[in-house]
């Protein structure tokens, strides 16, 4: 016992030096897990406080760009508005035959609901990128929600603080995201292969579906995190080798993650529903 | 004594705040990295304590890691390279062995010896640090290469720094 005591005091160095790298070890893997460590993260006050006042300087230098965003994105909104306000005037203009009206649900369930963010930290050059933006537990964020911008889609919500949140981005190599090609409706996989910021891979997508460049790919829904037919990118390049099952496309995404500032964290009221419905169906076919 | 240590821990500072509220937005061209904080932990000095080391280096990349948001990465490179560090030192001995005192930098050897110095030991860091993020050999060419221009860079932003800042500690 005293000789190994002794033995061990020897090679102080190398059991510390030992120690502290599988700490490190721990502390990689379990961060790589879905929900990672609450703490020691830049949601964490102090040190999103000084991210935040960086990208304040940094946001001096996106002004106009910025500008050029809301106003586009305003210009399509009232475009939006407008055809609602069309399609709602006439009708209510001819005289209805009162015997005819169907009953319609009058309360149109409010399914999703917008939580306006600022980015205060955001990645694009390393595997494994995430966003810091500035809403948190006080504005009703909770971890697993998405996050879309007013061009596409960003990420998903990883860890929450009382006003910060760190969000999971699509450049990521291990996050995967449904979606559909919007002209035939095949349903593939969109994954990020770590290169190039703007392109992910789009997968899944049989020989028969004959994508072609240009086509949209838009969010399916069918995971409850992301809404139906938010943007994600068109079809920048079409792959087909012989004898392989799916496509190799590759998906130029519509949002430049370079240039993210201002993002919408998405609220689904029916996420719960959804997901403990298809958990039934799951533990019935186990 | 007392003088250095509070010098150090000044420094300990400035490198932390520099690499994250600057060169965290430098990038080049994708790939090119500049982690300039690994100079601070080359330069400790050369009698300071393995285990010391090896916590001074831990604490600096868990720092690192908390604005990155890739926990444990930053720490577990800084802690390997904390480790091997001294055992390069001993092989690197110049004429003479070095002063109690003495600072492994540029000042004390002049820049052939403190390149050939730094170079392997950023290159490990970077090494660790790109392979594990990427959790594996998949890409490893690419990784390979996001290392080389990341060492280049790093190596060279700490050459100018040293020569800008000279650390020949007054005693």
């Amino acid at each position: 016992m005293e000789r190994l005591i002794l033995f061990i005091y020897q090679n102080r160095a190398f059991f510390t030096f030992l120690m502290l790298e599988i700490f490190c070890a721990w502390l990689i893997v379990s961060n790589n897990a879905y929900q990672g460590t609450k703490f020691f993260n830049s949601s964490n006050g102090l040190v999103a406080g000084m991210n935040s006042f960086s990208q304040s300087v940094r946001d001096y230098f996106q002004l106009s760009e910025v500008n050029r965003m809301l106003a586009e994105e305003n210009a399509t909104l009232k475009q939006a508005l407008e055809q609602q306000r069309k399609q709602i005037y006439p009708i209510s203009n001819i005289p209805i035959d009162t015997t005819a009206i169907v009953r319609v649900d009058t309360i149109p369930a409010r399914k999703y609901e917008f939580i306006s963010a600022k980015v205060v930290n955001n990645h694009v050059d390393f595997f494994k990128n995430f966003i810091t933006i500035d809403k948190g537990k006080d504005a009703g964020i909770e971890p697993g929600m998405a996050v879309i911008s007013p061009l596409g889609a960003v990420g998903k919500v990883k860890t929450v603080s009382n006003h910060y949140s760190v969000v999971t981005s699509i450049l990521h190599i291990d996050v995967m995201v449904s979606a559909i090609l919007k002209r035939t409706e095949h349903f593939g996989t969109i994954q990020w292969d770590g290169r190039d910021p703007d392109l992910v891979e789009f997968k899944y997508i049989p020989p028969h579906a004959s994508p072609l460049k240009g086509d949209t790919v838009i969010t399916s829904g069918y995971n409850a995190i992301f809404p139906e037919g938010v943007m994600i990118g068109v079809i920048d390049d079409v792959k087909l080798n012989e004898a392989a099952l799916f496509y190799d496309l590759k998906v130029r995404l519509s949002q430049d993650f370079r240039k993210l500032s201002f993002v919408n964290v998405v609220k689904n009221h029916r996420q719960q529903e959804q997901d403990s419905v298809e958990q039934v169906i799951l533990k019935l076919e186990r | 004594m007392s003088r250095i240590s509070i010098l150090q821990i000044v420094s300990f500072f400035i490198y932390l705040l520099y690499q994250v509220l600057i060169l965290q937005n430098v990038v080049l061209f994708h790939t090119a990295f500049c982690f300039l904080y690994v100079a601070y932990l080359l330069v400790l000095p050369v009698e300071t304590n393995p285990l010391a080391l090896m916590g001074i280096g831990f604490i600096m990349g868990f720092a690192v890691d908390m604005f990155y948001d890739s926990l444990g990465l930053h720490a577990f490179a800084c802690v390997l390279i904390m480790y091997l560090r001294n055992y390069w030192l001993n092989n690197l001995t110049p004429q003479g062995g070095y002063n109690s005192n003495d600072v492994p930098s540029l000042a004390l050897n002049g820049i052939q010896w403190f390149t050939v110095y730094a170079t392997p030991l950023v290159l490990l860091h970077h090494g660790a640090l790109f392979f594990t993020e990427a959790g594996g050999f998949g890409m490893f060419w690419f990784t390979l290469w996001k290392i080389i221009t990341s060492s280049l860079f790093t190596i060279l932003v700490i050459l100018i720094a040293q020569f800008l800042f000279p650390s020949r500690r007054p005693r």
